[in-house]
């Protein structure tokens, strides 16, 4: 069997005296394109805060292409494409600098680029369709440039495993598009990305696989199958079971 | 034309003029640098906070004969060290803890100086007295100059990470509470540099404004450091000079100009600036019929 790209075993994971996630275990296969489903609260960032060793699990373990966290960390191995809410978008940074801080980790102390570093940040630009705005300011870009701009800079880190935290939210139903066509261009290289998502209608046209979280795995296996009335209707209470039919 | 030679020539004649200058210029392009990053991060504040929390620091150092500096480091980032602990411990929030902090510290201060019988004038501590700077003083500033110098040539592209995305910088295996540690520490000693220049309580002026006025100039870092470091040492020149010619206290002239160089950014800026803004907003209203769409770049 090969080494699965994701792995979580039994992670609990407490704050101060609230279970934010009780028991998750997920295998998640190189290539793959992953959708992580929830409401708010329902422990969708905690779960990406475990994989990247931000808060401690009180149990279980998590693997990155079978190496323990820090590891994976100090390998490059995780790229993370923060929610738009987390980023400064006024800060004095262009996009190509955004995307050069993928490549810190190769660097040595002070960071000075070479020219492998540079090629890396023109290529991840190319795959991203953002060579064109590369001198911009961050924040002089519209949410779906935005987004593009951080899976850069995952590409440019070399990452295998991608972590996106709502990407589509803020994002018009064309850059949706391209964002998706870029994804799914990552995923037929090899790469594993685990999507946090509450875009229900969206998931099945991307995603090879979806995980429904509540706190716990409530069901992981094809969309189809996860996004299911009643299971909807665990996870997210009666609204969304309306949502999930008119999906079907 | 003769008159301004004048102006610039004969100051600089006097002896305490140059170790002035020195130092005056030394400290500003020092916490014009770190002004940078605590303007963007969000810790102005804690530069005021540092920098009353050494006034113990300094006391004790005189009573015991030590270099100021020695003091003042110890204080300073003993209280970053006590805010982080207070916040962290309790739940009191950040802010709070920030307040109870320094001014606590700083009381202990005026406690201890209305207490020492001795001849530094508390108002030399509390405003500054770059006109009377000592020799060992200015060895312990180039001294302490230096390190952050080194340091920001080091790690300034590590520290910018830092304050733009600390979950990427940890999710590339770097340690961000290390480069915390760090830009803390560069603070208190640069907070130490610049008490020397403006006293303790102008202190915060000189880590925040440079910064601040720099960021309303460009869009770019590199640029933000550089034009920071260029207004902050013009107004440290600009602020001696004129507390040696018009006789007023040195301290607060650095400070005024470098309020002033502030409020023509604040206007006049063509990208973020007021008078910016109203350009923009007219010549939006001109071409109306442009996308839209995508934010153009300032």
């Amino acid at each position: 069997m090969t080494t699965p790209a994701l792995l979580t075993e039994n992670i609990t994971v407490r704050y101060n005296d609230v279970l934010a996630l009780e028991d998750v275990s997920l295998t998640v296969a190189p290539g793959r394109i992953c959708g992580l489903l929830g409401t708010n609260g329902s422990g969708k960032s905690t779960l990406f805060k475990a994989i990247l060793g931000l808060v401690p699990a009180e149990l279980g373990r998590v693997r990155l292409r079978g190496r323990p966290p820090a590891a994976a960390r100090r390998k490059g191995i995780v790229g993370y494409v923060p929610q738009s809410e987390q980023v400064d978008w006024a800060f004095p940074i262009r996009v190509i600098d955004v995307v050069m801080m993928g490549r810190y980790g190769h660097m040595g102390i002070t960071r000075r680029p070479r020219r492998a570093d540079h090629e890396a940040v023109a290529a991840a630009l190319e795959r991203t369709d953002l060579t064109g705005l590369a001198h911009r300011q961050i924040g002089a870009l519209s949410g779906g440039q935005r987004k593009r701009a951080f899976v850069a800079r995952g590409i440019a880190q070399g990452a295998d495993v991608f972590l996106l935290d709502e990407p589509f939210a803020g994002v018009d139903k064309r850059s949706e598009a391209t964002i998706i066509e870029v994804l799914r261009a990552m995923r037929d290289d090899g790469h594993t990305l685990l999507v946090a998502t509450h875009d229900l209608a969206g998931v099945p046209q991307f995603c090879d696989e979806a995980v429904l979280l509540q706190r716990r795995v409530i069901a992981h296996g094809a969309p189809d199958e996860v996004l299911a009335p009643d299971r909807l209707f665990e996870a997210f209470g009666i609204e969304a079971q309306a949502v999930g039919e008119r999906t079907r | 034309m003769t008159a301004l030679v004048e102006w610039f020539v004969l100051p600089f004649q006097f002896d305490f003029m140059q170790r002035a200058l020195l130092v005056s210029v030394v400290a500003g392009a020092i916490c014009a640098v770190l002004s940078c990053w605590l303007t963007l991060i969000g810790w102005s504040l804690l530069g005021d906070a540092v920098s009353h929390a050494v006034l113990p620091g300094v006391v004790l150092a005189y009573l015991f004969g030590l270099p100021f500096a020695a003091g003042a480091l110890v204080f300073g980032a003993g209280s970053v060290a006590l805010i982080s602990v207070v916040n962290r411990t309790s739940r009191v929030k950040e802010d709070a803890a920030i307040g109870i902090v320094f001014t606590a510290l700083f009381a202990v201060g005026v406690v201890l100086i209305s207490r020492i019988p001795s001849d530094t004038d508390l108002m030399h501590i509390l405003f500054g007295n770059v006109l009377g700077v000592s020799d060992s003083e200015i060895v312990q500033i180039l001294i302490m100059a230096a390190v952050v110098l080194v340091a920001v040539a080091l790690k300034h592209r590590d520290l910018t990470l830092y304050a733009f995305d600390r979950v990427h910088a940890h999710a590339i295996g770097l340690n961000p509470r290390r480069l915390e540690a760090l830009l803390l520490g560069m603070l208190s000693v640069t907070v130490v540099i610049a008490l020397q220049a403006v006293g303790i309580i102008l202190v915060v002026a000189m880590v925040i404004i440079p910064g601040a006025t720099a960021y309303l100039l460009t869009d770019r870092f590199e640029r933000m450091l550089l034009i920071a470091a260029t207004v902050s040492v013009a107004a440290s020149v600009l602020g001696t000079y004129a507390s040696f010619h018009l006789n007023i206290a040195t301290g607060g002239a650095i400070v005024v100009a470098q309020a002033c160089a502030f409020t023509l950014a604040y206007l006049l800026s063509p990208s973020h600036g007021i008078a910016g803004r109203l350009a923009a907003g007219r010549s939006a209203r001109r071409t109306r019929t442009g996308t839209g769409d995508v934010p153009t770049a300032a």
